[in-house]
């Protein structure tokens, strides 16, 4: 069957994706969205009921070690990428309302 | 002779006997760079002086007795989604334009410590998204073989370079197939190993699940050498994993007596090229003539394998690619209002348009309410194809197929049909779901005179019964130069 994306489904996923799209690229992006998942749909001719999801082909656990600084500090580096930086900090506009 | 003419480990050997000097290669090296790059485009970055620097650096280390390794000297090219410390990074996107990592990934760091010089950075679809090399924010790279074709991707630029003999090797990245596709649209060899083989440290992740660094390059031997240097246990890389059986040059044995090899059916069916089959139906025979046992099987689950890899590897782009926001590195738009409209201006204009797809997709696919019908359905896929796999396994050695169900497309011919572009990855992405080696390696040409790749599928940590096999056949062919090499 053919999936319909409504705008109001369109406009969450671009909050979760952060993404700002024009009125163009929306239309497109739910086009081909639709298209690919009606594709996608293929997946539910199989029966996977009895099937665990697997995330990792080989048993992956919590890999921990000791929360040991090896690197050294490479703050000025590292601030070197920065758009906007000030006193060894990353500038970003105002967050929370006073 | 020309020196570009020569394979990593031909080269490498000639300057540990003194008869080349590693400025000597590398100075050749940047002269093919900007002989062919007008035609090609294969690099985002190159690093003339650097490269000319290190050289010397390593010349210094050959002779002292420092660096005794197959690839001591030997220039290369790295995929521009591998950090390199102190050299732009851009992945071909616009909002990494100007990235210049603090750290160097562990597999470069690895051929380093082999004495590789690095020339540049190798162009790419924009984060490894796309399998032409044409969602590249930094222009089109083209195929050595043809210029009016695409050189595949998203490893297109790597493998690019090595066609048109402007480096000796290079190092790409295969997410679902992204190593082996362009390999077999350029005609050179190109492995993705072992999921966990090589450690992912520093590799700008698109699908962490499936990613994987390989090399490319010439031939087998130069293949099977190079991985060699790059894999590595890396505790700063969760998913790595500790192997033992990574001599994997000593697979290089023309010798394939009573190996089991399994031709899937569903791999030589619809949408396969007749051409591209006959290719391959001939390789097999030479590898039956050579001593191994063929035959043809049921693979089965075949055509879920995209639909379940589309949505596993949107789903983690979504999620990968949440950290270029504008904030620590990279594109920041120029007016913005707060803090998320700065977020979301940013990403619009930095990210190209299959980018923004396949996040969106993602995000869809990840959201509540779709998550299980989705997401989750994929992975249970993940774990059937899986299963197919392991079966096939028990009773073969080896799988054999094409890489890709064409020769390479022309230019803009692909990107207008977004899931037929897809479905060119139909015989690779399993391979990643499934964590498996798989090898491309050139078969021979087609009518256009563009080539052919053979794929091997090995089981997962078993790099050396593909390596045996594809240097067995390799060994019944001449390495054919492309076009532009013979420029």
């Amino acid at each position: 069957m053919a999936n319909v994306i409504s705008d109001e489904t369109m406009g969450y996923v671009g909050i979760l994706a952060k993404l700002e799209l024009s009125e163009e690229e929306k239309q497109a992006a739910k086009k081909d969205m639709e298209s690919m998942l009606d594709y996608i749909d293929k997946l539910n001719e199989l029966d996977t009921s009895k099937v665990e999801p697997m995330s990792h082909v080989f048993p992956v656990k919590n890999v921990f070690r000791e929360d040991v600084v090896e690197n050294g500090d490479g703050g000025e580096a590292t601030l070197a990428n920065a758009p906007e930086k000030r006193d060894r900090a990353f500038v970003v506009p105002k967050t929370v309302d006073q | 002779m020309k020196l570009l003419e020569l394979t990593a480990v031909e080269l490498g050997k000639k300057i540990k006997a003194g008869e080349v000097t590693v400025e000597e290669a590398t100075r050749a090296a940047l002269d093919a760079i900007k002989a062919k790059e007008e035609k090609v485009h294969s690099f985002v970055t190159i690093d003339e002086e650097g490269a000319m620097n290190r050289a010397k650096e390593v010349q210094k280390l050959i002779d002292d007795g420092t660096l005794t390794g197959p690839l001591a000297g030997v220039p290369v090219a790295i995929k521009d989604n591998l950090c390199t410390k102190g050299m732009l990074t851009t992945c071909s996107s616009k909002i990494l334009y100007n990235f210049i990592p603090t750290y160097t990934a562990e597999a470069v760091l690895n051929l380093e410590k082999a004495g590789a010089v690095i020339l540049g950075k190798t162009n790419m679809d924009e984060f490894a998204m796309g399998s032409t090399t044409e969602t590249s924010a930094y222009g089109v790279t083209k195929n050595p073989w043809n210029t009016e074709h695409v050189p595949g991707g998203s490893s297109g630029g790597s493998c690019a370079a090595v066609a048109a003999e402007e480096c000796f090797y290079a190092l790409g990245s295969d997410t679902g197939g992204s190593i082996r596709q362009p390999s077999s649209f350029c005609g050179v060899t190109g492995i993705k190993p072992t999921y966990g083989t090589v450690s992912r440290y520093g590799l700008i992740a698109y699908g962490s699940s499936l990613d994987q660094i390989g090399p490319v390059a010439k031939d087998v031997t130069d293949c099977a050498t190079i991985l060699e240097a790059i894999t590595s246990y890396d505790k700063k890389d969760s998913t790595s994993v500790k192997r033992e059986d990574t001599d994997f040059t000593s697979a290089l044995v023309d010798d394939v007596k009573g190996m089991k090899i399994g031709i899937p059916r569903d791999y030589l069916g619809e949408g396969l090229d007749p051409e591209v089959k006959t290719a391959i139906l001939a390789a097999a025979k030479t590898l039956e003539e050579k001593g191994a046992i063929v035959e043809e099987f049921d693979l089965s689950l075949v055509e879920y394998a995209i639909p379940a890899y589309y949505v596993i590897a949107a789903a983690e782009a979504s999620s990968n690619l949440a950290r270029f926001d504008g904030v620590k590195y990279g594109y920041r738009t120029k007016e913005y209002e707060g803090l998320h409209n700065m977020y979301k201006k940013s990403r619009s204009e930095g990210f190209g348009p299959e980018v923004k797809r396949r996040i969106m997709l993602g995000s869809f696919v990840l959201s509540s309410g779709y998550y299980d019908a989705y997401y989750l359905k994929a992975l249970r896929t993940k774990a059937l194809i899986k299963q197919a796999f392991d079966k096939a396994f028990e009773k073969y050695d080896v799988i054999l197929g094409p890489a890709a169900p064409t020769t390479a497309p022309k230019l803009g011919e692909s990107l207008s049909d977004p899931l037929k572009m897809y479905l060119g990855d139909v015989y690779t992405v399993s391979v990643n779901l499934a964590g498996l080696p798989g090898i491309s390696l050139p078969c021979g040409l087609d009518s256009k005179g563009l080539p052919i790749g053979l794929q091997l599928i090995g089981d997962c940590f078993k790099e050396k019964n593909i390596i045996r096999a594809a240097y067995a056949y390799e060994q019944t062919r001449t390495y054919q130069h492309s076009p532009i090499a013979q420029d």
